[in-house]
């Protein structure tokens, strides 16, 4: 792979060097290099409108003082690094953060254990129950968001709900609880849609892995007295940790942001200022308060974390793939 | 224990949680067959004898449910073609030339993919509002397509790989020009890639809430997700029709649920293809 300085938004042409020198060869790669950025025109345009551009207008507002005057076309003043300390004092903006990475970690180890599970059951059961798994896993998976957001809140509905039914029947008292009302509960709910949702991309992938593990090392390692929990440990996690790694990082770039769930949950009657996550939030203080500066500045935070958080995931594409 | 009892056991286990999993997937076909009142008894209705397609009947009837198809098929659409075509040209680039800059243009599509739409959508909203494109097919399609075209570039570029650039090379031999011998050679093999690029472009704009909730704000406008969740919220004063949300959501799922079907052994590989092959 060849080692790369020029930054991508540089076209190649421009670099003097290159125009320079005259040698045949130079010139057959520069025509190389020149129709392939070609190629990359159309998708870097499209990129840079509709995420270039909005980004650049963050990063800036996030640097400016937005009012009840803005709205009304007065430009609004620089501020500089201001709405981040505000941020970073506020009391609320740290609730908020605490409770998306509280929920995101629960979440994605909830979905980790449970998917590495699920794999593990794929692989024990004969083939037809295998087959009824990754229907029902396959189905789920399928589910539009917003399709299952309805059918869980119809499942969890405090008057008729099968949940609360369910409930009841087992002997407790869930005669017409309101699970959405208290924001425990209301995560609790949350959680249980949203590993729901991101287990069978777990399971699935794990199962792949699983797949790799040849048949010998663990009959050899059988033979030689290791027992399945053994065998569990010493051969096939640590065959199938590279995955594991991958998945629960996507997990929790994922978890991270969970934003219809919530949405949608809230939409349901919880009290939004208790219940929101950071992309709530945003939502919240970019249409509710149309406070655009704080909007951004929370946007560039949670652009920051996202960022930081994919580099390993980055790094490991390219190494397999570019 | 005996072999076959576990074997036995595990597999008892296997079909209750394949079950427990599906149960909602199914509670919402079961719920859109049922009528409202029957919904409304203490006891849930746990099989759809007795049922109808009423409630699909009425969620027509409404007359809001043709108007967000025909949305989100034109922005699905739209979004699928240009993504496509744009896809397909920069995986051409990265895959078959060796350039300045690449390895940073990967770097580039790649980190982008990672970004969460709530990072950027208030901005993307500001942007559209100032262009006057808000509640407009393009505008949500503009951000569709910038937000799908980075993965599906990652994974039409593994399909391009795939196929040997000495076939072309052979053909060109032949006495095929370049750009012949891409369409007779290439191009063919590429269709299974494109297709499966295609539908999950698709998936992707027709499932897409986040940004449609933003860009979209007039109820005229909305595409299926946006339509399906008025549902719930239209109905809050009174007490929900739960049959007719079922319904509404079944007309939602149903072609998400054949078309992942179809391209889902895809998809897995494309994130995960480095670690699997580990």
């Amino acid at each position: 792979m060849a080692i790369d300085t020029l930054p991508a938004t540089t076209p190649p042409r421009a670099s003097g060097q290159l125009q320079r020198t005259d040698a045949p060869a130079r010139r057959g790669r520069r025509r190389l290099t020149l129709t392939a950025w070609l190629l990359l025109v159309p998708s870097i345009v499209v990129l840079a409108a509709a995420m270039g551009y909005p980004l650049v207008w963050q990063i800036i507002t996030s640097m400016q003082s937005f009012g009840l005057a803005q709205q009304f076309g007065k430009p609004a003043p620089f501020v500089g690094l201001e709405n981040y300390a505000k941020l970073v004092t506020d009391p609320y903006m740290w609730t908020v953060v605490g409770r998306s990475v509280l929920f995101c970690l629960l979440t994605a180890a909830i979905t980790m254990v449970v998917g590495v599970l699920m794999a593990l059951l794929m692989k024990a059961v004969g083939r037809v129950v295998r087959v009824i798994l990754q229907v029902s896993m396959l189905l789920a998976w399928a589910m539009p968001i917003v399709a299952a957001m309805t059918v869980w809140t119809w499942l969890f509905d405090w008057r008729r709900g099968v949940v609360n039914w369910l409930l009841t029947r087992m002997g407790l008292d869930f005669e017409g609880h309101n699970w959405l009302a208290n924001p425990l509960s209301f995560f609790a709910v949350a959680l249980i849609i949203v590993v729901w949702m991101s287990v069978p991309f777990v399971a699935f992938s794990i199962f792949a892995g699983l797949t790799q593990v040849p048949d010998e090392v663990l009959e050899a390692a059988q033979m030689d007295g290791a027992s399945g929990w053994q065998r569990l440990r010493g051969i096939i996690l640590p065959m199938v940790r590279p995955v594991i790694a991958i998945v629960m990082l996507l997990q929790i770039i994922w978890d991270l942001r969970v934003f219809t769930q919530i949405k949608m949950l809230q939409d349901r009657g919880s009290i939004a200022s208790e219940t929101n996550l950071l992309g709530t939030y945003i939502y919240q203080l970019g249409t509710g308060s149309s406070d655009f500066a704080m909007a951004s500045a929370v946007s560039v935070f949670v652009l920051i974390i996202t960022i930081a958080l994919s580099w390993f995931y980055v790094r490991q594409m390219l190494k397999e793939g570019a | 224990m005996p072999a076959r009892t576990r074997r036995t056991l595990l597999g008892v286990l296997g079909v209750v949680v394949a079950l427990i999993w599906v149960f909602p997937v199914y509670w919402m076909v079961n719920s859109s067959m049922l009528p409202n009142a029957q919904l409304q008894l203490l006891t849930p209705t746990f099989l759809p004898f007795g049922g109808s397609f009423d409630n699909f009947t009425q969620v027509f009837a409404g007359g809001t449910f043709l108007p967000a198809l025909g949305m989100s098929v034109t922005v699905a659409l739209i979004t699928v073609v240009v993504c496509l075509l744009f896809a397909f040209l920069a995986a051409l680039a990265i895959s078959r030339f060796r350039f300045r800059g690449r390895t940073a243009f990967v770097l580039a599509i790649l980190l982008v993919q990672m970004l969460p739409a709530e990072g950027l959508f208030i901005a993307q909203y500001k942007m559209m509002a100032g262009l006057g494109l808000l509640n407009t097919v393009i505008g949500v399609s503009v951000i569709y397509i910038a937000s799908v075209v980075p993965f599906t570039i990652w994974m039409l570029r593994g399909f391009v790989a795939g196929i040997p650039a000495d076939l072309e090379e052979a053909a060109m031999v032949d006495g095929l020009s370049r750009t012949q011998a891409f369409m007779r050679i290439t191009f063919p093999l590429l269709a299974p890639g494109l297709v499966a690029s295609g539908v999950y472009a698709f998936l992707q704009a027709w499932n897409e809430f986040t940004v449609a909730l933003v860009l979209l704000p007039d109820n005229a406008s909305a595409t299926l997700p946006l339509w399906l969740r008025g549902f719930i919220q239209a109905s809050a004063s009174k007490a929900i029709d739960w049959g007719q949300v079922m319904a509404a959501s079944t007309l939602v799922a149903v072609p998400v649920i054949i078309f992942f079907l179809f391209v889902q052994g895809r998809m897995t590989s494309g994130l995960v293809s480095g670690a699997v092959k580990g």
